[in-house]
């Protein structure tokens, strides 16, 4: 099948590469693109550990087609600390030990980052709710949700 | 960060130092990895020329396989190699054979016949994943269904389908002598006939499934001078080696793992599900080969904890006391023995549970049936029992119109009790356990209960003896009538050591069934040629009065061969499963 050629913004950086048509982008990021921040989890969109932001947006990267993000802003974990400097979310990750075995930490932080970008002070209810697609085994949602309701409180959370 | 209290009154025997990171919080080691997303796990790494292996599996519980045809997904797009159980060097395996307990049951592709819905028979490998998924529709195997079993004690039974041709009993076998684990403590009979009350229940748990978020799989490559290079999700990532080593019949210095980050294992990472294939696949093709476990697969074949049923009778004196207790159990292994073994082991070191009783006895039995092998799982063996045990002691509780957290305190060890697995309890905090939670329950005691402690009232007089124990020939292997027979001895009060019966595996006639076949176990340290069998040996006169009891005379058996000594892999650390003591 002839592949087509895709562009989109990945963490800031334009990529070119070629897909697939029925490519999805979880595929395209990690084995295309070498990003290996979104995981593979259940690929049926259950479990959360593919979410990356889309627009700005919160998506299951498993279940969006690779096409459809031509020209569009995705963003992933890989590129959420700037430079050395972690996002509030991760500092307070790390200060809540809010990871078990880590697999599932990246789309829980892409989840609470476009939790926060869009309502910077949420209630307990908001955090769970907004977590609430993404599956961690490990069972510890207790230091996940005290995470970022700490980050939510922290100078500079606002920035997404 | 919270701190933990370190109550060193109720562990004065524990190190009496100061602890600087128990209690107290330090960051991990691995955090910053995981909150970047920079740890790497073992799907994360990329590989030029990857190929994909899928698996084609059984779609019956049970089935003899009659034909396998593979012309037609071998010329399909993309596939580069199709594997075969004949492919596979050593295609039986038990994941204990590292440290040379059970024999090898399970192929890492089917052969002849499939034992339950899931099982491997065809793997292929192609340039996509979708091409691999494509050409296992292609793939044509010709069943003949047979009957299953499902329930643990029904396949038990004499004319129960044969789910397992290594163990035709659909038991495991015990040192190739016995068809269970078993533990014998003074006289349970005697101990019911005295008691106020008897009472007896049947738990029965479900498996469950691990569902780590990461599922299972493994990506080999070829490395240079012939190595190969594996990213593994292993829990045990030696035991993995160790496995694939075992399997595709290399030296395990030709394997290099790389592991440690694991998405998600509670046990059920330890089983070495994909590493065999991939390597297998890497070797055959000289392509890298990512073999990884989609969530349909991760449910019918990644194992999960076995079911057991579970039945308890205890003999209760109307003051609380448990003056006998008897638990039989049925650990339910599905079709291979993969843990289950070690399983049962646990359970039998685990009962009576935490509380001193004079006259205890159980049998704890590994079953095969026409399941999804099951496997370790957080404190498996042990958490299932724990569960009927202590629903168990709620009846009771009820039944002496006591109340629960009270007829804890009552009989649970205390230091210096003797167990019946006949070595001192120690360190016992039972006590203090329920006193501690009834305080913050607001739960209210009797003054009696609080002011009891693990210190006071064990280790003197009947609870620091072994009682004179009745023994049975119950269980072992080769006597059909064996599993309901009487007592046969009786070991005099203070004995510590049951020699373990040395008659041998009768061939054929176990329990009426066919005789067994013969599976060539991998010996990889031995001259070729297995000693003979030991002639039959008669049994031991049935029985011996106490007072006159001497150790049953040693069978006349032929000189074991003289082999060199095998490598004990391990053994340290599965110590329990040869019953020897750690130091």
């Amino acid at each position: 099948m002839a592949k087509l050629p895709l562009q989109f913004r990945l963490n800031g950086s334009d990529r070119a590469t070629f897909v697939d048509p029925a490519s999805n982008l979880l595929d395209t990021l990690r084995r295309g693109l070498g990003d290996f921040g979104p995981k593979y989890g259940c690929g049926q969109g259950t479990c959360g550990v593919c979410t990356v932001l889309v627009d700005g947006e919160p998506q299951l990267a498993c279940l969006t087609l690779a096409v459809s993000c031509e020209g569009r802003q995705i963003e992933t974990t890989s590129g959420m600390a700037d430079g050395p400097n972690l996002h509030p979310l991760q500092d307070a990750f790390m200060d809540h030990f809010a990871a078990q075995c880590g697999f599932c930490t990246p789309g829980m932080l892409t989840a609470a980052r476009a939790l926060l970008a869009k309502n910077p002070q949420p209630s307990r209810e908001e955090v769970v709710e907004a977590i609430s697609g993404n599956i961690c085994r490990c069972t510890g949602y207790e230091p996940i949700i005290a995470a970022i309701l700490a980050a939510a409180n922290a100078p500079g959370a606002r920035r997404a | 960060m919270a701190t933990m209290e370190m109550r060193k009154d109720l562990f004065a025997d524990e190190r009496d130092d100061n602890l600087n990171v128990i209690g107290k919080g330090v960051q991990r080691q691995d955090m910053p990895g995981h909150v970047t997303a920079r740890t790497r796990f073992f799907d994360d790494h990329a590989f030029d020329g990857m190929l994909h292996l899928k698996v084609v599996r059984s779609p019956h519980h049970h089935a003899r396989i009659r034909a396998i045809d593979t012309s037609a997904a071998e010329r399909a797009p993309g596939v580069k190699r199709v594997l075969r159980g004949a492919d596979v060097p050593v295609n039986k395996n038990t994941l204990l054979s590292l440290i040379n307990f059970g024999k090898d049951d399970e192929p890492s592709l089917a052969v002849s016949k499939v034992s339950y819905k899931g099982e491997p028979v065809v793997a292929i490998l192609a340039d996509s994943e979708a091409q691999a998924l494509a050409a296992c529709k292609l793939v044509r195997i010709d069943y003949d269904p047979l009957p299953a079993v499902f329930d643990v004690e029904e396949t038990l039974k004499p004319g129960a389908p044969v789910v397992n041709e290594t163990y035709p009993g659909n038991y495991f076998e015990y040192h190739e002598r016995f068809d269970h684990q078993k533990l014998r403590f003074g006289d349970v009979e005697r101990g019911f006939a005295g008691a106020d009350i008897v009472m007896e229940h049947r738990y029965q748990m479900s498996p469950i499934e691990h569902a780590p978020t990461e599922t299972n799989g493994s990506i080999a490559a070829p490395e240079q001078n012939g190595r190969y290079l594996v990213h593994s999700c292993a829990q045990g990532l030696f035991f993995a080696l160790g496995t694939t080593a075992k399997i595709v019949d290399v030296e395990s210095n030709q394997l290099h793992f790389i592991g440690g980050t694991v998405g998600g294992g509670f046990g059920g990472k330890v089983d070495s599900l994909t590493e065999p294939l991939a390597v297998l696949g890497a070797m055959l093709t000289g392509r890298p080969v990512r073999f990884v476990l989609d969530r349909e697969e991760e449910m019918l074949y990644g194992s999960p904890r076995g079911a057991e049923r579970i039945y308890i009778k205890d003999g209760l004196m109307r003051d609380g006391r448990i003056v006998a207790r008897h638990i039989r159990s049925y650990f339910d292994a599905g079709a291979y023995t993969r843990l289950s073994s070690y399983a049962a082991i646990k359970c039998t070191a685990h009962v009576p549970g935490p509380y001193w009783i004079p006259n205890v006895a159980s049998d704890i039995y590994v079953s095969y049936t026409n399941r999804c092998p099951s496997t370790a799982m957080r404190g498996f063996g042990v958490t299932a029992v724990d569960f009927a045990l202590e629903v168990q002691m709620d009846r009771l509780a009820e039944a002496a119109n006591m109340d629960p957290m009270e007829l804890r305190i009552l009989n649970a060890y205390r230091d210096g009790d003797m167990k019946p697995h006949r070595r001192a309890a120690k360190n016992t905090a039972l006590v203090e356990c329920v006193q501690v939670a009834a305080e913050k329950a607001n739960w209210p005691l009797s003054e009696q209960a609080k002011r009891a402690s693990s210190l006071i009232g064990g280790g003197a007089g009947e609870r620091s003896q072994i009682p004179a124990t009745q023994l049975d020939a119950r269980g072992q292997i080769g006597r059909p009538d064996s599993r309901n027979g009487p007592v046969t001895q009786v070991l005099p009060a203070g004995t510590s050591r049951i020699a373990p019966s040395k008659q041998p595996v009768m061939e054929g006639a176990r329990d009426g069934r066919a005789t067994p076949t013969q599976v060539p176990r991998y010996e990889p340290q031995r001259p070729a040629a297995p000693p003979p069998p030991p002639a039959y040996q008669p049994a031991p006169p049935p029985y011996q009065p106490a007072s006159s009891y001497s150790p049953p005379p040693a069978p006349p058996a032929p000189p074991p061969p003289v082999a060199p000594a095998q490598p004990q892999h391990g053994a340290v650390r599965f110590s329990s499963v040869f019953g020897t003591r750690r130091r």
